[in-house]
């Protein structure tokens, strides 16, 4: 199964949940962190040193010689990130989505492939888990193709956790497209609720179960269980609002090795996750026999 | 010789738009004959990246040799440079104030981007 661990805001404890799950499960898992643009799933776990795979796209370059500057090239790029009058190209491989699209139209057929570095893929190991970490280089602002780089390195038959970027953009749904199951994390408090809502309405959209993990259980109010309760979604898990908790995420340690009174929440997480995928499964089996 | 300025109106006396890439309009000033034409920019404040960019393309295709504006980022102005077009700093609160004082010649050219693209 591939969970993907998602949250309408940041700060909730998406990676806090990815990685006690994912040491909970015991057995060999994959942990993808899909927020290519700050990871920090590696602060968590003991990691070995990585091994790191530049990650490029393809970009346009432009021969000189073989131009004659028609123009052709900027006119298809929708991104423009070709741009030519009369001379020869300008190129921002920064603003390339490497569709080739370009390549494909110049009729002096002047235009060649080179690879532009967008970032790196690191894999490392801790115990049980594999962590496969994209990290997107400064300045560059697109994490899709970074991201499927990423989860094309999952491998089938093991299951795998998705710590997803925060929000509803593109990079989250990048994420989230392909996964069988979807956990959201929220906070009990008003701008919880509001990013849930924009998370559950993303994760509809997509067609993907999923179910909520309510962190800081004690703050705030209880709107957030009501719209659940509302809208039919299974709350997977409440994890109190502890001091020492808090304490042992700002250190960088795992919930399940530090306190063990608390890995029952995971073992009780996994459980229900579990349990709401036979249950779905069991619905599309009824579904496809109507 | 023609000379753009950015701006969000469509007179001499209308205010100059700082803002290069995200300019409403820019007045097209013809030296020679005095006389101006206004063209529209507007489709780019909707774009979230590249709108310096297809401004710079707007200037290039309106055959001008120089833009004054207030600020200009990296990208447009590689594209105003590979175009040939000089890009000319300037404070001035109208574009009628800003045109005195390009014929006065106290505007300075721009040699590098002065602002960074908004999404660094
Ligand atoms: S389409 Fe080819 S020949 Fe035409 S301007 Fe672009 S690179 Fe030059
Ligand atoms: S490869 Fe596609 S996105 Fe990149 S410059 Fe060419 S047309 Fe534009």
């Amino acid at each position: 199964m591939i969970l993907a661990v998602a949250s309408g805001k940041g700060g909730t404890g998406k990676t806090t949940v990815s990685v006690n799950l994912a040491r909970q499960l015991g057995s060999g898992v994959q942990l993808l962190d899909c927020d290519v643009e700050e990871p920090n799933t590696n602060l968590f776990l003991d990691c070995t040193e990585p091994e790191e795979e530049i990650f490029g796209i393809p970009v346009p370059c432009v021969d000189e010689a073989l131009c004659d500057g028609c123009g052709e090239c900027g006119r298809f790029c929708q991104f423009h990130a070709i741009v030519s009058f009369g001379t020869k190209p300008v190129i921002f491989p920064e603003m390339c989505h490497g569709c080739g699209g370009c390549m494909a139209v110049c009729p002096k057929r002047a235009i060649s492939e080179v690879s532009q570095r967008m970032g790196l893929i690191e894999t490392s190991r801790s115990g049980n888990i594999t962590l496969i970490q994209g990290r997107l280089d400064i300045g560059v602002s697109m994490a899709p193709p970074l991201i499927r780089a990423v989860k094309a390195r999952l491998q089938d038959g093991m299951p795998a956790i998705l710590d997803a970027p925060p929000g509803t953009s593109c990079p989250v749904i990048a994420t989230l497209r392909g996964t069988d199951m979807v956990v959201l994390v929220t906070e009990p408090t008003p701008f919880g609720l509001h990013d849930l809502k924009l998370a559950v309405d993303m994760v509809r959209e997509l067609r993907i179960p999923f179910g909520v993990v309510v962190n800081r259980m004690g703050i705030g109010d209880d709107r957030v269980y009501a719209f659940c309760g509302k809208e039919g979604i299974p709350i997977l898990l409440e994890i109190p609002y502890d001091r020492r908790i808090a304490e042992i995420c700002s250190r960088g340690e795992l919930i399940v090795d530090a306190l063990p009174e608390y890995s029952s929440l995971f073992a009780t997480l996994l459980w229900n996750i579990k349990e709401l995928r036979g249950m779905e499964r069991r619905a599309s089996y009824v579904r496809s026999a109507n | 010789m023609k000379i753009a300025f950015s701006t969000s109106g469509e007179t001499l006396e209308a205010p100059l738009d700082s803002r290069f890439g995200r300019a409403p309009k820019f007045i097209l000033y013809d030296l020679e004959r005095d006389y101006f034409e206004v063209i529209d920019n507007r489709q780019n404040l909707n774009t979230s990246q590249g709108a310096g960019i297809q401004s710079a393309e707007t200037i290039a295709r309106s055959g001008v040799g120089c833009i004054v504006t207030g600020h200009c980022g990296p990208k447009a102005f590689r594209v105003l440079s590979a175009a040939g077009i000089a890009v000319y700093n300037c404070g001035e609160a109208t574009v009628a104030d800003a045109l005195k004082a390009f014929r006065e010649g106290t505007l300075k050219t721009m040699d590098s981007a002065d602002v960074e693209g908004h999404w660094i």
